[in-house]
């Protein structure tokens, strides 16, 4: 059954397409399909300049609205495919700066579990999930902190093990993003050296994430942290502007839940609430997410929810 | 069915998304090979100089002397075994001095082009030349100190060729390749004479006023003089003693020009607090309302005084009383709420079109600036045009006075009116681009654009159309952003032509042509 919520990986850019979906231990069953809509807020006041915290009288709050559609089916009960397509708009509070809004990022993720076993007295399940996602419409991303997206086109590869026990479960996960040069709409920009280009290489990023929890019908409730590194890319010098190719870092903290409607099991309520503990050339998020997710089933068969403990 | 497909679409996605390879154009640039070496340039007219021989170039040592043969032979060592890195400085030093080293000026620019970050009590506080490294470091380099950077290298870099440029023809000492037939030509053979080495004249020049303009990069600056002479004796274009005569004379050139900069008034244009309070009391007082700063805290305008700074291509009174614009419309007029109401518009229904025009045109912090862009664009022109490198540098130093002359014009425009800003008169009014923090009227980017666009018309007439065309769009570009009206774009644009057609007749008349 479908769980949802985007944790957006927020650094200056609302969403970098890391729907919980794609990062979570559950599967849609063969021939389900769940889709709903989401809505998201978060802002941030404070953000690192580089190593340096600091804010900005001219920017005061940078927020970020995102309205959003997600979706998965079940291929079969070991194989899913997912899909998002957030829209996005961006607003400071304080100084002249337009905000931007617009289509963002489409993601799509194949989702595959190779492996569940019983081991101990709960059950190890093993996934691995590859996700591409590109701009759908022609945002500016060099305009950052107001961009909606940083306009890379992005492949990611995930390796997860999710383990449960009772109603209790812990899932790991590491994953790597590669991603493609940007164009610019100037022909020439400054990072620590000058280009004569409008293509912009973007170095990759990789994450790290943790959750753990009560999972069991009907309800699900749990704590993650995610660890957002980019190994390239250079810091934001003193009182410049971020750009797209910064070395962004973020470490966030939250909290899911998924609620079946005990009375109409095809529907379920997710959210989400997190913040940014560390960072680097990111602003220190805060935000939640909120969405109504419905389950259609194509086999005309009565589904209950796909919780791993049960299978 | 499905499982088979989705991997068909990423797999195609895999392959359209990953190359990663980016090809810079600067690199790409061809050695240079001037159609023309342009030899009795000489005689062609100096901005500074008295004359050619100003500062003397003792005459070389005969080829035939032993000190000589030991400087080929020295040639000869290096060309023995060459390093990738080594080859790989000859190729890039080989497209040209002029334009390799207006480059790095470029990069300089782009690197210092960053507003200092507020005081605790919300005063700012101003780079001080005498401790570039202390934050806040030396120099900001906004637009006008950027326009005053390119022109100074520019002129100074112009002078002190057309003074190698008469030694050269005077001594007519061949390069090393031609003298010794063993020594190999890495870049394209020329009949110009190679004593003084035009190279070194370059380095030696712009590398003191680059010391001067950005005092805290002097090791890279010393660093990339180095290579450009290392560069050149590896290619075989010059011996050791072409080099120090070459160097020598840069120099002497530059500390000409040095002097003039320290009095031209720029050092004092940042302007102080009774000065900045009497403009805004004198602009009440003609019954306009004055600019104010919407940075927060608020900021001082930038170089408040910068348009007393001493101008290159006419005097201060032909500035003020032919060139200066006619007033703007009052804030009180229908016109100006037309023109407010215009920006107004365009804020809240700009097209991607629009906004990309805005964003190729910003040139705002963190970039080479307005004059930078220009000379960015006038350098790849000149590339294809095959010109000597004292050609090269006449060009350059026409397009950057004009370009540090409209900075002048413009800024005396901006602090003698002191107009307010679209989004300070309508706070509704949001911008594309960061709003830059001094008075409106004129538009800078359109003064710039004009003064350019002009000149480099003269310089390429088949190009003509095609740079008052850009001058228009970056002009444009300001409104699209919403930080400019429709009257500062137009009379900016105006009088950056003014500015510009007086380049083109120093043009006219230097020689050159």
């Amino acid at each position: 059954m479908f769980k949802k919520i985007i944790v957006a990986v927020v650094l200056f850019v609302p969403l970098l397409g890391s729907a919980q979906t794609d990062i979570d231990g559950i599967m849609m069953e063969k021939n389900a399909f769940c889709i709903g809509p989401m809505f998201g807020y978060s802002s941030w006041k404070n953000y690192w300049e580089g190593t340096l915290k600091r804010e900005n009288l001219n920017l005061g709050t940078v927020s970020t609205q995102m309205y959003s559609v997600m979706g998965n089916y079940g291929i079969t009960n070991k194989l899913n495919v997912l899909f998002g397509l957030p829209y996005v708009k961006t607003k400071a509070s304080a100084g002249q700066l337009n905000g931007q809004e617009g289509v963002q990022d489409l993601s799509l993720w194949v989702k595959w579990k190779p492996f569940s076993k019983k081991i101990w007295s709960g059950r190890l399940s093993l996934f691995a999930i590859g996700g591409y996602s590109l701009p759908v419409s022609d945002y500016t991303g060099d305009f950052l902190p107001m961009s909606i997206g940083l306009e890379s086109k992005n492949l990611s590869i995930r390796g997860m093990a999710d383990y449960q026990r009772g109603s209790w479960f812990g899932t790991v996960s590491g994953t790597y993003v590669k991603r493609s040069n940007i164009t610019l709409d100037r022909d020439a920009y400054y990072t620590t050296e000058m280009h004569y280009t409008n293509k912009v290489d973007m170095p990759d990023a990789a994450s790290f994430n943790v959750r753990a929890g009560y999972r069991d019908k009907g309800l699900i409730a749990e704590a993650f942290l995610d660890d957002w590194i980019t190994p390239d890319g250079f810091d934001i010098t003193r009182n410049n502007m971020p750009f797209p190719s910064n070395k962004m870092n973020a470490t966030r903290i939250g909290f899911n839940f998924k609620y079946d409607m005990p009375f109409y099991p095809q529907l379920a309520l997710t959210g989400n609430a997190f913040t940014t503990v560390a960072g680097r050339n990111v602003g220190q998020t805060t935000g939640f997410n909120a969405g109504i997710f419905y389950v259609i089933d194509f086999t005309k068969k009565k589904k209950t929810d796909s919780n791993e403990s049960k299978k | 069915m499905k499982k088979s497909f989705i991997p068909i679409i990423l797999l195609g996605f895999i392959i359209n998304s990953c190359t990663k390879d980016i090809v810079e154009r600067n690199l790409e640039f061809p050695a240079l090979q001037p159609v023309s070496t342009d030899i009795n340039a000489g005689i062609w007219k100096p901005v500074l100089l008295t004359g050619p021989t100003e500062f003397p170039v003792a005459a070389p040592i005969a080829v035939t002397t032993p000190d000589y043969i030991a400087q080929i032979n020295e040639i000869k060592t290096w060309q023995a075994d060459l390093t990738k890195d080594e080859k790989a400085i000859v190729k890039y030093w080989s497209a040209g001095a002029v334009l390799r080293w207006n480059e790095i000026l470029r990069e300089l620019v782009a690197k210092h082009n960053l507003p200092p970050y507020q005081n605790p009590d919300g005063t700012y506080p101003i780079p001080n030349a005498n401790n570039p490294l202390a934050y806040p470091q030396f120099p900001f380099a906004n637009p006008p100190y950027a326009a005053r950077a390119y022109a100074y290298v520019a002129a100074a870099q112009y002078d002190a060729l057309v003074a190698a440029w008469h030694y050269k023809k005077l001594y007519n000492r061949a390069a090393p390749y031609t003298v010794d037939a063993t020594v190999n030509a890495l870049i394209p053979k020329s009949d110009l004479p190679s004593y003084p080495s035009e190279d070194a004249v370059v380095a030696g020049v712009v590398g003191e006023m680059m010391k001067l303009l950005f005092p805290g990069d002097q090791d890279f600056i010393q660093q990339k003089v180095e290579e450009h002479k290392r560069a050149r004796l590896i290619a075989g274009a010059n011996v050791r003693s072409d080099l120090e005569a070459g160097e020598a004379l840069g120099k002497a050139v530059a500390q000409k020009f040095i002097t003039r900069a320290r009095g031209d008034r720029a050092g004092a244009a940042v302007g102080t607090p009774a000065i900045w309070a009497q403009l805004e009391t004198d602009c009440i007082a003609r019954g306009e309302i004055p600019w104010i700063s919407q940075e927060s805290p608020k900021r001082p305008g930038m170089l408040v005084l910068f348009g007393r700074v001493k101008t290159w291509l006419f005097d201060s009174l032909t500035m003020v009383t032919t060139i200066r614009p006619v007033p703007p419309p009052s804030t009180s007029s229908q016109k100006f709420k037309d023109e407010l109401e215009e920006i107004y518009h365009l804020s809240t229904s700009i097209t991607p079109e629009q906004r990309q025009i805005a964003h190729y045109w910003a040139d705002g912090i963190s970039t080479y600036t307005p004059p930078g862009h220009w000379n960015a664009i006038a350098a790849e022109d000149f590339v294809k045009q095959n010109f000597s490198e004292v050609r090269w540098a006449r060009n350059m130093a026409l397009l950057n006075m004009s370009m540090m002359d409209a900075a002048i014009v413009c800024w005396d425009a901006k602090y003698f009116y002191f107009n307010p800003r679209p989004s300070q008169m309508n706070p509704g009014i949001k911008t594309v681009t960061g709003l830059p923090n001094f008075p409106s009227y004129t538009s800078g980017h359109s003064t710039f654009s004009g003064a350019a666009a002009t000149i480099l018309g003269h310089i390429i007439p088949a190009r003509a159309t095609d740079y008052t065309n850009m001058a228009k769009e970056a002009s444009l570009s300001r409104m699209y952003a919403a930080i400019h009206y429709r009257s500062d774009c137009e009379k900016g644009l105006e009088a950056g032509n003014k500015v510009g057609g007086y380049a083109t007749q120093r043009a006219l008349t230097d020689g050159a042509e």
